[in-house]
């Protein structure tokens, strides 16, 4: 936990991360900025998802529907966060020359879109459409 | 030959600046579609108070990440750019997070 608090301090002084180490070559940075913005993307395909369902799913329960389009929301919100703290740790990573770090999410967010995908299909499958 | 080495030395032949920038576009269209998203989730009915709202605030977060991504393609066209500054990626995170925000008040 006081490691999530110190990177987020680092999100915020930038100028701490440039005191470091040494400027890394600007091919590094800027292949460090196109994975960040993969992850933005990623995050804006969740985000877009959850508004898909709840637009394109209308006669599913308000319950099941409203959870669904929550839960990929916030998967959105959590892979946006995600994408600015790997890019900060990556970022200060290499003016240490240290290894990048490694990183479980995109295990975890795997494993959540398998499981939102398969409670879609069983959804619209066996149609709990009662309303 | 002192040519072409004059030339690496310029600009770098594996092109990073162009892909960066080219990444930048593709995230641009990426927020757009989202942006789309969430206009038609706040005007489908009929037109309300919250609706307009809601309207306003994602042209308003669409344009901001316009001008951020705009910013940064500007300043990816020396051969040896800058890195990203804090601000615009913090900026990106957030015009992502606030139309997720937005989505999530409208559904909710």
């Amino acid at each position: 936990m006081s490691d999530f608090v110190q990177s987020l301090r680092l999100w915020f002084a930038p100028q701490r991360i440039r005191d470091e180490g040494e400027t890394p070559d600007y091919r590094f940075s800027l292949a460090n900025e196109r994975t960040f913005l993969a992850w933005i993307r990623t995050a804006l395909a969740l985000v877009g998802g959850g508004f898909a369902v709840d637009q394109f799913l209308p006669d599913l329960r308000w319950g099941v529907r409203v959870g669904l389009a929550l839960a990929l929301l916030a998967a959105g919100v959590l892979c946006a966060l995600r994408a600015v703290n790997h890019w900060v740790r990556c970022e200060r990573a290499m003016r240490r020359g240290e290894d990048l770090p490694g990183s479980r999410f995109p295990a975890v967010l795997s494993l959540v879109v398998a499981v939102v995908a398969v409670a879609m299909v069983v959804v619209v499958l066996f149609g709990w459409a009662g309303r | 030959m002192t040519e072409a080495a004059a030339g690496i030395d310029a600009r770098d032949p594996g092109l990073q600046p162009e892909r960066t920038r080219l990444a930048w576009r593709r995230t641009t269209l990426s927020c757009t579609v989202v942006a789309v998203l969430a206009v038609k989730l706040a005007v489908s009915d009929e037109i309300t108070a919250v609706g307009i709202t809601g309207l306003a605030l994602s042209a308003l977060v669409w344009i901001g990440f316009l001008a951020v991504a705009h910013r940064r393609i500007r300043s990816l066209s020396p051969a040896r750019p800058q890195p990203l500054s804090h601000r615009a990626a913090l900026l990106a995170a957030f015009c992502t997070i606030a139309l997720a925000v937005f989505g999530a008040a409208l559904i909710w």
